[in-house]
């Protein structure tokens, strides 16, 4: 226990999350993961943005960063970039990740910079009270679907592979010790890692839904969530309505900043170093 | 034999850049900016530094912001639609006290306007274009040579004081190659940051409440800090009192205010005596900087006060000058914004005369001449 | 004195680097240069236009506003800028035809001929028309330009370009002379 209460700053808890909240769940995951692999805390940074998962970092004690709505991976890109030997961890939600933020998403994706970036996905803006996000299922209530949401939701983890992420897991806050498990591989993946912790929003997405408590909803994550090993011999109608958990993805491939540095180094041992307005812009005809 | 070099206005903004310790850009390709980010991805990586071409405006921003928290010294570039898209983390950087340099090189607007012609339409969304009350200086060149020395500048006034700086350039400064003689490297004063010395006890916003400024630690160093873009206090983390949300905003911008006397440039010719004074800046400066002459040479007592700080902008000098004259012209290539600053600092002493151009093309010195002259209005 | 030159065709003919050229070669000669250019969808065809000023004094405003020399390379540039000349001379290439309604002074030199044909390379046209042009104004000497455009142009290509330019003198001379008759 200490050896995880270490990596919290405790002068900020109790946190703000609101009872039931799977939230708590899934950065308990993170900090078990990152206290196994014995990480230096001085050289972790962890980066989100905007809702109710992005107030996570400021209960962890590394450098952490609290940005804009849905551009968490672009601040974290200009700082792993500029530092490669940091881990740098992002936390984010379903609307901050997959809405205002799916641009960054996908391009981090396809750089694979080595970002590990955990989506607690609670399938509803909770922060601004129960609004649908692209994570919401089809047919199901928020307040600004008040007949039921009509639009279709992405499949994170196809996303994120689609677009060039490395590692690619899936859990829920009901398969909490999978979830650190996922979490502590993407963590040792040089690349871009994603890993979605489908958790329970019991206040709002529960509440509107009438999915009952944040047990019930517990259960009712377990129910949809299938294995990836188990999916596997499962025939297809069987699957109508599931998630797959576990691990989807795992293919290591050149990394971002490490190909930015050797790039470098090439360029370096090519040209003297720059000495302060001697050079002039290379000149195209018009 | 001369060190004299026919240099691009976007050319010597990098190299003014690459002088000041610029090692981190991130950018998105927008015209009339383009050439900066060409230049730095040619530069940085030979010198240590990081260049990278992000998916949009907003990334580029935010990805500088990320790496200076790292004590890296950014900079982005870009032009109007992009400079739109950077507001909310323009205002970001402000909050946070993140020192970062944006060179907005204007085009004609709004939306895509005309992408390849010159404008000065952002003069009042460089100061306030992010929402609620934010800390912001900006610079504007009026020469190919001042696109090196205010950059470089730039990069001093955001590391000294911790805020966004931009440099308002446009199409005509921007791509216009001119005779620089660049000043010798070892001349220049370079400012950093001031860093703690230890992590124990530091307080990342600790700041006196008459403008201080905080220092600034690096991630990564031990130091294991918050920070965010809500109100904070001293700590980092936030805090919704209504007293610190108070102390904390007067301090954001009373760092300016504060900085106002050291930072203020401007040029001025021929203001000793003048009668009809003419308020410029930018490549607008250098057309009525050819009228003022004329007139001049025709016995007319014209002078020009070309603003290089335009926010904050330097009004003490300025007042001192506008007293004595006895009409102000300022020709823009808007329907008036800087304008209205010098209304407000002229008052009723003077007739302020608006000039404005608004065609996609430079004003050419006849047209300021002809209202000098006291020509048609 | 104040000198402006206005270099015009199409893009892609290289008008901005013989702008930069030339303004580079009047820098050489402790003179002061500026030049801005017309820039956007003329760089991938259109009618295209380089402005260089020269002079000895302090250069205020960068744009051409009465062009002492004005090249036109293609048939649209002579008749949009020519009709904006007054006390400047045009220099045209000779495959334009001459409109009568154009009144300022006006040279006929094949310029674009003489870089397929004498020279065996159309590239180099921008480069004959800054010797024509440099020959013409005796704006800078040609030493200077030699030195210039060595600055310049792509490393390989220097010996083809100085004989363009030199082509480009002999025309400005030839020209001249027959002015002179």
């Amino acid at each position: 226990m200490s050896d995880i209460l270490k990596y919290f700053r405790q002068n900020r808890l109790p946190h703000i999350w609101c009872p039931g909240c799977g939230h708590g769940t899934a950065t308990g995951a993170l900090v078990r993961a990152i206290a196994k692999l014995k990480l230096d805390k001085n050289k972790v940074v962890v980066v989100s943005g905007i809702g109710c998962s992005s107030r996570a970092p400021g209960y962890l004690d590394f450098d952490t960063l609290h940005t804009t709505h849905g551009r968490a991976l672009a601040f974290a890109t200009g700082i792993k970039l500029s530092r490669p030997d940091l881990k740098v961890i992002v936390l984010t939600g379903d609307g901050d990740c997959t809405a205002i933020g799916g641009n960054h998403f996908i391009h981090a994706a396809r750089r694979n910079i080595d970002i590990t970036t955990i989506i607690l996905n609670n399938n509803i803006y909770g922060m601004t009270s129960g609004q649908y996000s692209p994570m919401t299922p089809k047919g199901m209530l928020g307040t600004t679907a008040p007949y039921g949401n009509v639009e279709r939701c992405f499949d994170l983890a196809k996303l994120a592979i689609a677009a060039g992420a490395t590692y690619v897991g899936r859990a829920t806050t009901y398969h909490a010790t999978l979830l650190e498990d996922l979490i502590g591989k993407a963590l040792i993946n040089k690349g871009f890692s994603v890993v979605e912790a489908v958790d329970q929003c019991p206040t709002y997405m529960g509440r509107k839904n009438k999915l009952g408590t944040a047990v019930d909803m517990l259960n009712w994550l377990k129910d949809r969530a299938v294995n990836v090993k188990a999916a596997a011999v499962m025939a297809p109608e069987k699957l109508e309505g599931k998630f797959l958990v576990g691990e989807l993805y795992n293919q290591p491939e050149p990394e971002f900043t490490a190909e930015y540095m050797a790039m470098a180094e090439q360029v370096r041992r090519k040209y003297d170093n720059f000495q302060g307005g001697v050079r002039e812009c290379g000149q195209n005809s018009d | 034999m001369t060190n004299a070099k026919l240099m691009q206005g976007n050319e010597a903004c990098t190299l003014g850049a690459l002088a000041a310790g610029l090692d981190f850009f991130a950018g998105y390709p927008i015209t009339p900016s383009t050439e900066i980010a060409e230049l730095c991805a040619e530069e940085l990586p030979k010198i240590g530094g990081r260049f990278i071409q992000m998916e949009d405006e907003i990334g580029s921003i935010a990805a500088i912001i990320g790496a200076s928290l790292t004590g890296r010294k950014v900079m982005t570039a870009t032009s109007g639609p992009g400079f739109s898209l950077m507001q909310e983390n323009l205002g970001y950087a402000g909050i946070a006290e993140v020192p970062i340099v944006i060179v907005n090189v204007q085009r004609v607007g709004p939306s895509t306007g005309q992408p390849t012609s010159p404008s000065q339409g952002d003069v009042m969304q460089s100061r306030w274009g992010t929402h609620g009350d934010h800390p912001v200086v900006v610079l504007a060149p009026g020469n190919v040579k001042e696109c090196y020395e205010l950059t470089f500048k730039a990069f001093n006034i955001a590391e000294q004081y911790r805020v966004p700086v931009i440099v308002l350039m446009d199409e005509v400064i921007g791509h216009m190659r001119e005779k620089v003689i660049l000043p010798d490297i070892a001349t220049l004063r370079i400012v950093n940051r001031k860093e703690p010395e230890t992590p124990a006890g530091y307080l990342p916003y600790e700041a006196d409440d008459d403008g201080g400024v905080p220092l600034m630690a690096r991630f990564g160093q031990g130091y294991r800090f918050h920070v965010t873009g809500l109100f904070h206090d001293d700590t980092g983390f936030p805090s919704n009192k209504s007293d610190i949300t108070n102390r904390f905003t007067r301090r954001l911008l009373r760092k300016v205010e504060k900085a106002e006397p050291a930072i203020r440039e401007y040029f001025t010719e021929s203001t000793d005596d003048c009668d009809i004074l003419v308020v410029a800046f930018g490549s607008s400066a250098m057309s009525s900087l050819s009228a003022v002459r004329k007139a001049r040479a025709s016995g007319i007592k014209a002078g020009l006060f070309r603003p290089k700080t335009i926010w904050p902008f330097p009004e003490d000098s300025f007042k001192e000058l506008a007293a004595k004259a006895k009409r102000v012209i300022v020709p823009e290539m808007n329907l008036g914004q800087l304008v209205l600053e010098i209304e407000r600092l002229v008052g009723c002493k003077a007739p302020v005369e608006r000039l404005s151009k608004v065609n996609g093309e430079l004003f050419k010195p006849e047209e300021i001449l002809s209202r000098i002259m006291g020509g048609a209005k | 004195m104040r000198t402006e030159f206005r270099l015009s065709g199409s893009g892609g003919q290289g008008l901005l680097l013989a702008g930069i050229v030339l303004a580079e070669a009047a820098i050489l000669e402790d003179k002061n240069a500026v030049q801005t250019q017309s820039y956007g969808p003329e760089a991938r065809g259109g009618a295209s236009k380089a402005e260089v000023i020269i002079s000895e004094e302090d250069i205020d405003y960068p744009k051409a506003t009465d062009p002492d020399f004005l090249l036109a390379l293609t048939a649209e540039s002579y008749k949009t800028f020519g009709a904006l000349m007054g006390k400047g001379i045009i220099i045209v290439d000779s495959s334009v035809a001459l409109n009568p309604e154009i009144k300022a002074r006006t040279i006929s030199a094949p310029i674009l001929k003489a870089a397929a044909e004498d020279i065996g390379k159309r590239v180099v046209a921008n480069i004959v028309a800054l010797g024509v042009l440099a020959g013409i104004s005796g704006i800078v000497a040609e030493k200077t330009l030699e030195l210039a455009v060595k600055n310049r142009v792509p490393k390989g290509t220097e010996e083809l370009n100085l004989s363009a330019l030199h082509k480009g003198f002999e025309l400005a001379a030839a020209v001249g002379a027959r002015q002179a008759d």
